[in-house]
């Protein structure tokens, strides 16, 4: 089959060769060797899943540890790395979360692109592990299977009125506009003048700086087409982005503050009593949190130069933190069932910043638009995986699954829903370790040969379901950015699963 | 003689590469203003000859191409090379004979070295996080303000981070050492703080 070592080492005579050095040892006695390349899946293709295997292909080479005629030794074979994923097309939040006007982030295409053209790794996309084919079924098949399919899911602010047209989840409006098929029904109504954010981290400004870009410049992204025409029309003319906490309690990072406050066409509104007392408290704080806050202070507090101060003048848009306030109910309007404000509890900070507590006043504010932008949550895949509902976690010791042999996880999953790519970059190589420890140590036993994707394809095709493989979504990404080419666009996305497949079969 | 030779080089390496030159317009150092061959900058770095800051600048390109094998050929005059040493993650030191001119990352792509680039040089993440040795950080020049930021976002940030797709090698940081973080086991286990996203 595909073993790169020849059939003869399976059994009790050693006869290995050692391609990278040229050299053939002959030796006998005591040997411990894997038989067979370990085949391991992996579950997701997301930044976690594609760094998971990059890692796994590249430190499981053919090695030599030491031998000599009488001597042990001990090989790593090459491991063979399948990736699935539940959509036609791969790269999870790469392509589904970033912002659209962050390309440079979506450049780690490329790396896993090369990682997915390695002749062990093989993706299989439009395969939805726990309904296609089940963990168990994969656990029989691989020696090792790797859960990297992040956080699907989304908390819920748990308040009255959280139905009502007009509310969303940040998960969702940010699918919307980045053409996740699943999300393409949103249809967000933008005809109201102010805009409401829950939750203050990057996802919080990445959706403000999508309401309240010029569209000139949004008309350069891959956006999708119809996000481009409901932004055309949109009157929203004002983004309060809000926070439980304070000012040094923010989750968002410098970059995004930043083009916040450089967005054309628009000027900062915040609250000075809001930021009493945070200059002071600046002194002894790590430099990450130090510049955020300083550059938020400069924004809020500052009285700006002559020119900033025309261009705030002139500004059609405007956008402000709010801070200290937690919503308690979204209020409708009765007859049409869409929501016209949100009453929000005003807090006090105890224990350092570390707990907001309500006050008991609360103040409404109007708006048309709500998204609340709380954080992701992992969802469990299948009753045989252990999953701890309150951290909304696949339970783990350094990407092991408790109490399950052979089963890991990497990024979201691993970790919950925080974390830059380089973040879970770490986290996924450090899964990728424990699991070639295992390996190496004998925990995980790969001496036993497995079937791997041949087991899992005969299974797929009696059930009928059609796998797409890497160069399938490369024919999709041709068509897309062929699409995208006549508007001027690096790609026009396509918007569901029947159209990708359409040109997966062509 | 050596300049004429180092013309013949620096062509030589022009039209190596000239199938690849980038396009300006969309290049992200361009458009933040802070490509080092951008004619503002052309006039501040005025201690470099154009023949380098040529070399630079098609070695400083975004994620277009890597250097190409070809490109130290044994006529280099000794007065372009730059010796460095990068230590990896497991503390082993690979000491790199580069030239004047070269990219950090994608030197250590050429060795082989495990520096991940994930923005492909474009400031738009922080993989490629090195530590500086003490003896040269301050030879660098300041970190423009988007490598900062991005910097900010790295794990175990220390006093002497930079990213390594920025720093460009210059004679007198011969002898630099760029350590690689190591990525501890226990990373998650002592005290982590969640990023934000």
């Amino acid at each position: 089959m595909s073993c790169s070592v020849p059939h003869r080492l399976c059994c009790s005579s050693v006869i290995i060769s050692v391609y990278s050095a040229g050299v053939i040892v002959r030796g006998s006695g005591k040997a411990f060797f894997a038989s067979c390349n370990p085949k391991i899946c992996v579950v997701g293709s997301g930044p976690a899943g594609f760094y998971t295997a990059q890692h796994l292909i590249k430190v499981c080479r053919l090695h030599v540890v030491s031998f000599s005629a009488f001597s042990s030794f001990q090989a790593r074979q090459d491991a063979e790395v399948d990736i699935y994923e539940r959509l036609p097309v791969p790269f999870g939040l790469v392509r589904f979360g970033v912002a659209p006007d962050h390309p440079e982030v979506k450049n780690v295409i490329n790396t896993f692109t090369q990682t997915a053209k390695q002749s062990r790794c093989s993706f299989y996309g439009n395969v939805n592990v726990g309904k296609d084919v089940s963990i168990e079924e994969l656990q029989q098949a691989y020696h090792a299977v790797v859960l990297s399919y992040g956080a699907e899911g989304n908390r819920t602010m748990g308040v009255p009125g959280e139905q009502l047209a007009g509310v969303y989840s940040a998960q969702n409006f940010v699918g919307w506009y980045n053409g996740l098929p699943s999300c393409q029904e949103l249809n967000p109504d933008l005809s109201c003048e102010t805009a409401v954010i829950l939750g203050q981290g990057n996802v919080a400004l990445d959706i403000a700086r999508i309401l309240l870009s010029p569209v000139d410049i949004l008309k350069k992204t891959d956006i999708t087409q119809p996000t481009l025409e409901a932004l055309e029309r949109s009157q929203i003319r004002n983004v309060l982005i809000i926070g439980r906490r304070g000012p040094l309690q923010i989750a968002c990072t410098i970059k995004e503050l930043r083009e916040m406050v450089n967005l054309p066409d628009t000027r900062p509104e915040m609250v000075a009593a809001d930021f009493n007392g945070v200059a002071e408290a600046l002194k002894d704080v790590p430099r990450p949190r130090k510049r955020l806050t300083e550059l938020m202070l400069k924004t809020a507090l500052d009285t700006p130069g002559e020119k900033e101060q025309e261009r705030r003048n002139k500004a059609s848009r405007s956008w402000g933190f709010r801070f200290f306030r937690s919503p308690v109910e979204v209020l409708g309007d009765p007859d049409s069932m869409r929501v016209v404000g949100i009453r929000l509890a005003v807090n006090r900070l105890e224990v350092d910043g570390a707990r907001a507590v309500l006050t008991g006043e609360v103040e409404d504010v109007k708006c048309g638009l709500v998204i609340s932008s709380i954080g992701y949550k992992s969802v469990p895949i299948d009753p045989s995986v252990p999953f701890d509902s309150r951290k909304a976690i696949v339970p783990n010791n350094m990407g092991r699954v408790q109490h399950v042999s052979g089963l890991y996880c990497s990024g979201w999953l691993k970790t919950g829903p925080t974390g830059v790519i380089a973040t879970t970059m770490n986290n996924s190589f450090d899964t990728a370790r424990s699991l070639v420890e295992d390996i190496d140590s004998g925990t995980l036993d790969v001496s036993i040969s497995k079937p791997g994707s041949q087991s899992i394809s005969a299974l797929l095709e009696k059930r009928g379901v059609k796998p797409v493989s890497f160069s399938d979504w490369e024919k999709i990404d041709n068509a897309e950015m062929k699409k995208g080419e006549a508007s001027g666009k690096p790609r026009e996305k396509l918007l569901s699963v029947e159209e990708m497949l359409r040109v997966v079969q062509t | 003689m050596a300049a004429s030779a180092a013309v013949r080089s620096s062509m030589g390496l022009t039209l190596r590469l000239s199938r690849v030159i980038p396009v300006c317009s969309t290049c992200p150092l361009y458009r933040l203003n802070i490509c080092g061959n951008s004619a503002a900058s052309l006039q501040r770095r005025g201690s470099f000859d154009s023949i380098r800051t040529i070399n630079r600048h098609l070695q400083t390109s975004i994620g277009l191409y890597q250097i190409e094998e070809g490109s130290s050929n044994a006529e280099d005059p000794d007065d372009y090379v730059v010796n460095i040493v990068y230590i990896d993650r497991s503390g082993q030191r690979i000491p790199v004979k580069a030239k004047v001119g070269d990219n950090v990352l994608y030197l250590a792509h050429k060795h082989g070295i495990d520096l991940e680039g994930a923005c492909e040089a474009s400031l738009a993440c922080s993989t490629c996080q090195v530590y500086v040795s003490d003896a040269h950080f301050d030879k660098l020049p300041e970190p423009v303000e988007r490598e900062d930021d991005m910097l900010d976002m790295a794990p175990m940030l220390q006093e002497n981070s930079r990213l390594g797709c920025q720093i460009i090698l210059t004679p007198e940081l011969d002898g630099m050492e760029l350590t690689l973080p190591k990525v501890t086991r226990n990373f998650y286990v002592d005290g982590h703080v969640p990023k934000p996203h």
